[in-house]
């Protein structure tokens, strides 16, 4: 226990020169880490500096209405001398997934890192929280409701991450048959007034400050790319602090520009080059796949820059539009493979704004798309095999 | 590339050629900064990762780019290569990780890239590990070597 409470007050700098690594490898280290984190490279000393007096912090993963891809995604991170030094460098104290430990020692390990570490360490969640009936999703007997809101209690910030636990994602898709939640919609529902059939003593308020206050960073994605996962970490560990979130809570440096205005097809998008079918010229010729369905003008994710695998790749550039599954309510969005904006409806619908001029055509078009998404929300709208033949 | 070019389109895939769009731009972006370090001495790092390429570009900028006159590797975390290309001060830097995968990969505008500089840290070390390997041979009893049989001495 010594040697663990000594592990965690040593900063990084401490611990890499233990294992043998030199300032050199450090300056690497943090080249890659700018890169990992969409930080300009100008960031590089300062992250260094940052680095070098950086605590080994706490970390609790909890896993709830999930399929796991998140937690494959994670460990799938191809930079893998950077995330090793990464997670030598936190101290992952429980893990579902992958931690050693069952049963009892399991739940014990949870409850002791809350003890030592209470108000400072991370909670990061994946998979939505069932609300309907609490034996949808139990773990040691424990309901998720009442074992995230005891977690959250003492966390200095909660990650969640995948589109599950950020936006509710497909167990909350219609008709979310397990009354599914976000992180951030429970913290709203049960963080600061009645508990509303959770047990009393899962809500604490205490030094740790209320529920209802604590800082929520969303990373969605199905799943997130894995080094957004890692860059979130990795910036709380270097900064001390959560990084510039957007309205839905998520950091700018990953989400702030759609994947349609970061999107290599974009000049053909411009000059009005589009494939219609997937085997079509246009398909082959790499053009613009927005009337295929594309949800990129709409999903903000870091895709068309940090890409998939390896850096190989991304949907797009594979062929296939985007499904937009960084957004909430993707899954019930309507069909993949109908375009965005294509006037499909009764055009006298949009003649208020056309009348505007040429130049209202896009918002009129972005309107109609907007309630097209609502009702297809409501109506849960499936796939058919006539939209894949499109 | 162009040996390729047959094979991609068996496959769907679109010729290099045809996408060029950030090419141009980038060159452009590395002549202003070659032209502030000229003139201000300021250098700029451009991460490659942080700019959307079509399949392709990458390979082409690199092509472009070409290769000059010094080239080193580094073995720290993994390697890592640096190399200057054909154009003097512009530098490509890509790091790898244990299992030559690309981890990150920086042109920069400079005169010379820090990650080859010798750090101080790591010659303080240096310096204490020189220091305790002589104490260790002044510790043991002197024995002629055989520079000083032959008198071979400088």
């Amino acid at each position: 226990m010594n040697n663990k409470k000594n592990l965690n007050e040593q900063n990084l700098a401490d611990s890499l020169r233990s294992q043998g690594i030199s300032r050199r490898s450090f300056l690497k280290f943090c080249a890659a880490t700018a890169s990992m984190m969409a930080l300009p490279p100008s960031m590089i000393p300062a992250i260094a500096s940052a680095l070098e007096q950086a605590k080994r912090p706490s970390v609790i993963w909890l896993s709830f209405q999930e399929c796991t891809g998140c937690t494959e995604s994670l460990t799938r991170a191809h930079t893998a001398t950077i995330e090793n030094l990464i997670f030598d460098s936190i101290s992952l104290d429980y893990h579902h997934t992958l931690q050693a430990a069952s049963g009892d020692a399991a739940e014990a390990a949870r409850e002791e890192a809350m003890r030592e570490n209470w108000g400072k360490y991370l909670l990061v969640v994946d998979g939505s929280i069932p609300t309907l009936d609490m034996g949808y999703s139990t773990i040691a007997g424990m309901s998720n409701l009442d074992m995230f809101l005891e977690t959250a209690a003492g966390a200095a910030a909660i990650i969640s991450v995948g589109t599950c636990a950020a936006f509710g994602g497909i167990p909350h898709a219609h008709p979310n048959p397990t009354g599914a939640y976000s992180v951030y919609d429970i913290i709203k529902r049960y963080g600061s007034s009645g508990t509303d059939g959770v047990s009393a003593a899962s809500i604490k308020h205490n030094s740790a400050g209320s529920v209802a206050d604590k800082p929520i960073i969303t990373v969605p994605g199905c799943p997130p790319i894995p080094v957004v996962i890692t860059g979130v970490l990795t910036h709380y560990l270097t900064f001390g602090m959560i990084p510039e979130l957007d309205h839905l809570g998520r950091p700018k440096a990953f989400y702030g520009q759609s994947i349609h205005d970061r999107c290599y097809r974009r000049p053909f998008y411009d000059k009005g080059l589009f494939a219609e079918t997937f085997d079509d010229e246009g398909a082959k010729k790499g053009w613009c796949l927005y009337k295929l369905g594309c949800k990129g003008p709409t999903t903000y994710n870091a895709c068309a820059t940090t890409k998939w695998n390896n850096g190989t790749s991304f949907p797009i550039e594979s062929g296939h539009p985007c499904l937009g599954c960084s957004e909430p309510h993707f899954w019930d969005g309507g069909s993949f493979y109908k375009a965005l904006s294509m006037p499909t409806e009764d055009l006298s619908k949009t003649a208020i704004y056309t009348a505007a001029g040429a130049a209202a055509v896009g918002v009129a078009l972005g309107a109609l798309n907007s309630s097209k998404k609502s009702t297809a929300v409501a109506e849960h709208t499936k796939t058919t095999i006539d939209d894949l033949e499109k | 590339m162009t040996t390729s070019n047959s094979v991609l389109s068996q496959f769907n895939i679109q010729s290099t050629n045809e996408m060029t769009w950030n090419v141009i731009p980038l060159l452009h972006q590395i002549k202003h900064a070659l032209q502030n370090l000229l003139d201000n001495n300021v250098s700029e790092i451009i991460d490659l990762r942080s700019i959307p390429l079509a399949p392709g570009e990458e390979d082409r900028l690199l092509e472009l780019l070409g290769t000059g006159e010094v080239q080193a590797r580094l073995n720290a975390l993994g390697p890592s290569e640096i190399t200057e290309t054909r154009y003097s001060g512009v530098w490509l830097i890509t790091h790898y990780n244990d299992e030559n995968e690309i981890i990150s990969r920086h042109i920069e505008i400079t005169t010379m890239p820090d990650i080859l500089l010798s750090q101080t840290q790591d010659m303080s070390i240096a310096f204490q590990q020189l220091t305790e390997l002589l104490d260790e041979q002044n510790e043991q009893p002197a024995q002629p070597t055989d520079a000083m049989t032959t008198g071979n001495q400088v």
